[in-house]
């Protein structure tokens, strides 16, 4: 992701405003050292004793998933798309995360299982289980380098403090409330930091929104910048760089709405860990229905300020008409920021940024090294020790992922392109994944074999198909390659899948229970306490709202 | 409400002695502690440092004035929230001393 570093985003910041942020920092800290008088097993450390009520958990949810890549990514995407921008939330992410609340979380939190590569050893073996382990630690290390990279970027650009002095001390305050207080101190800090990165963006979208004249007159200045496209969501050709509309339109519903965001929310453990440390049943399930609800707002206080950035600030409209002022589309947000916000508010959206950005690398490293201590190290390296010796491991682990992530960071900042490329590739291990699991989760014949091979042949799909689109023998870029190849990843790991349990032995079904649908008593996958919890504690009921909301705003702003 | 400990079963010690609530510790409270502090702050300023630079900024609206209003009284809320609704935790489980739990309150 490429940021204009030089003084054009230089954000005035006064005295007040480093004030407001180092009162932010200090809370951080503070609720690390709270968190650390609780940790006193393994258990605390890497799943909060699973103790924490659903509201919490379902903010952290989505709080994992607001880093700098969301931020920055979406509002740039709302600048040069507009609303069609809307469909990463409304289409590839709620019906997922309901999904996985109402349809997968029985098996993940009724199987004890501590981490889902966990659960894809007792389900497949140790086959699938190291591809799943192995390839997660090693993308969540990358991606942790990534968001470092960019909270030094954004700290170099907006306070001017050098990239190796913003790098140690936001990788220094990451690392002493994780080790501190394990996953309670990181999703205690993800709850603080959503509500800090509402306050930041909600006025900024509200004054952007004035200074335009308002929604109407926002409508006004994109029709008459001559973006009308902008202003309706589908059929998103511009996105997807699909021309056929109704081609476009399989693409977002098919690639973005089905494969690639049910492979990413319904496995990927940096999100289901924060269900994973609820208390009941009820409340793991609902960790992702109550996230949904703040998730398809979002939009409002990312997007749009993207959008209003195109039609009020001058670099960007001066992008937006083809001309090459010196910035990209993923500086809106913050050019938008130097424009509209004075003093006091610049402080808090500052803040918010930092937050936001510290949020994705945290909740990185808390999944890191848990998969880390318990699926590799415990697994493959030291069985049986006592567990203190895990959470030492977890401890260290931590602090080893952290200055891998150092690292990762400062080669980051080499290769710009390179690791953009390798975001991508690791965003294709989460189709495959999300094939299996179903696949096994409801089909009790999928043999173990079946488990890695589909694994590996889907990911090989979608690396292929990819780079065939990379070098130009398929006709797609952009957005519509990943679609295409994450689609193609869904298909190849389903059928070869279906083969390879057709000629090989499946596991005896005494060792399935728990694991697969048919084989799970009904007791084991429900709460035994759901029929006395009111509707809004019913993971259903709040399922069924929201999938109506979401579909109403999909049909509002269409 | 999904804050009480009711249906606790995180397979803990059985509880032993009585309960009490979780005070300073409850995450409520620094979440209201912090947006409260930047709502007064920004009060502050957008009564004492409200000029033609700022207006130009935010199209003559005071914007640290009433964004700071609004984080006062959703802090207020939240506040309102945890007493109404406080975190019950078993003895021993997660809070050392409760007075000093007391005494950092609203910080």
């Amino acid at each position: 992701m490429v940021l204009a570093a030089e003084e054009s985003l230089r954000l005035d910041a006064n005295l007040v405003d480093y004030a407001l942020v180092a009162a932010y920092f200090a809370v951080v800290l503070l609720i690390g050292f709270a968190a650390r008088s609780r940790v006193s097993d393994s258990l605390d450390f890497f799943l909060s004793g699973r103790s924490l009520p659903a509201w919490v958990t379902g903010l952290a949810f989505i709080s994992a998933n607001l880093g700098a890549v969301e931020i920055i990514g979406m509002s740039a995407n709302g600048a040069q798309f507009g609303m069609a921008t809307f469909h990463y939330f409304w289409i590839g992410a709620v019906p997922a995360m309901l999904f996985l609340g109402v349809v997968m979380m029985p098996f993940y939190y009724g199987s004890k299982v501590r981490s889902v590569p966990e659960f894809m050893r007792r389900r497949f073996g140790t086959g699938a289980h190291l591809v799943n382990a192995l390839s997660f630690a090693l993308a969540q290390v990358l991606i942790a380098g990534i968001n470092l990279y960019l909270l030094a970027t954004i700290v170099n650009a907006l306070l001017g403090w050098p990239q190796w002095i913003s790098l140690i001390v936001a990788a220094a305050v990451v690392l002493s409330y994780i080790t501190l207080g394990g996953l309670s101190a990181a999703i205690y800090n993800e709850v603080l930091q959503f509500f800090v990165i509402v306050a930041a963006l909600l006025p900024l979208t509200l004054i952007g929104l004035h200074r335009v004249g308002g929604v109407g007159g926002l409508i006004d200045s994109i029709r008459d910048s001559g973006n009308e496209n902008d202003l309706s969501s589908w059929p998103a050709s511009d996105l997807t760089s699909i021309d056929n509309p109704v081609l476009s339109v399989i693409g977002i519903v098919f690639g973005l709405g089905f494969v690639l965001s049910f492979g990413y929310w319904t496995t990927n453990f940096v999100e289901v860990q924060r269900a994973m440390a609820t208390k009941s049943m009820s409340a793991a399930r609902s960790t992702p229905i109550i996230g949904s609800f703040p998730k398809m707002f979002i939009p409002f206080i990312v997007i749009v300020p993207g959008m209003i950035a195109a039609v009020l600030v001058n670099e960007v409209q001066e992008l937006k008409a083809g001309g090459d002022p010196g910035v990209t589309y993923n500086d809106s947000i913050l050019l938008l920021i130097r424009d509209v916000l004075p003093n006091g508010l610049l402080g808090v959206a500052i803040a918010g940024l930092l937050a936001s950005f510290m949020a994705g690398m945290a909740a990185n490293i808390s999944a890191f090294n848990t998969v880390f201590s318990y699926d590799l190290w415990q697994q493959y390296v030291k069985k049986d020790r006592p567990d203190e010796y895990y959470l030492k491991v977890g401890r260290l682990a931590t602090v080893g992922a952290t200055v891998t992530a150092i690292f990762t960071a400062l080669i980051a900042a080499g290769f710009d392109n390179l690791m953009d490329y390798l975001q991508t590739l690791f965003g294709f291990f989460n189709a495959p994944l999300f094939a299996t699991f179903i696949l096994g989760m409801f089909w009790k014949r999928m043999t173990p074999t079946a488990g890695w091979a589909g694994l590996v042949s889907g990911t090989l799909a979608a690396v292929l198909v990819w780079s065939l689109s990379e070098v130009g023998v398929i006709g797609l870029e952009g957005q519509g390659a990943s679609f295409v190849a994450a689609g193609a990843a869904f298909v190849v790991d389903i059928v070869v899948s279906v083969a390879v349990s057709m000629v090989t032995a499946p596991k005896p079904v005494s060792e399935l229970a728990g694991l697969v649908y048919s084989e799970t008593p009904r007791e084991d996958r429900t709460d035994p306490e759901a029929h006395r919890l009111p509707w809004y504690q019913s993971p259903t009921k709040l399922a069924g709202i929201s999938l109506v909301l979401v579909i109403a705003l999909n049909l509002i702003f269409s | 409400m999904s804050t009480s400990s009711n249906g606790h079963d995180a397979g803990g010690a059985p509880a032993t002695g009585g309960r009490r609530t979780a005070g300073a510790y409850d995450v409520r409270v620094v979440i209201a502690g912090l947006i409260g502090l930047y709502g007064v702050v920004l009060i502050v300023l957008g009564i004492v440092d409200y000029g033609a630079a700022e207006a130009a900024k935010t199209g003559d609206v005071n914007a640290n004035l009433w964004a700071g209003i609004g984080m006062l009284v959703f802090a207020l809320v939240f506040v309102a929230w945890t007493r109404l609704r406080p975190v019950v935790v078993e003895d021993g489980e997660a809070v050392e001393d409760p007075t000093g739990g007391a005494d950092t309150a609203g910080r």
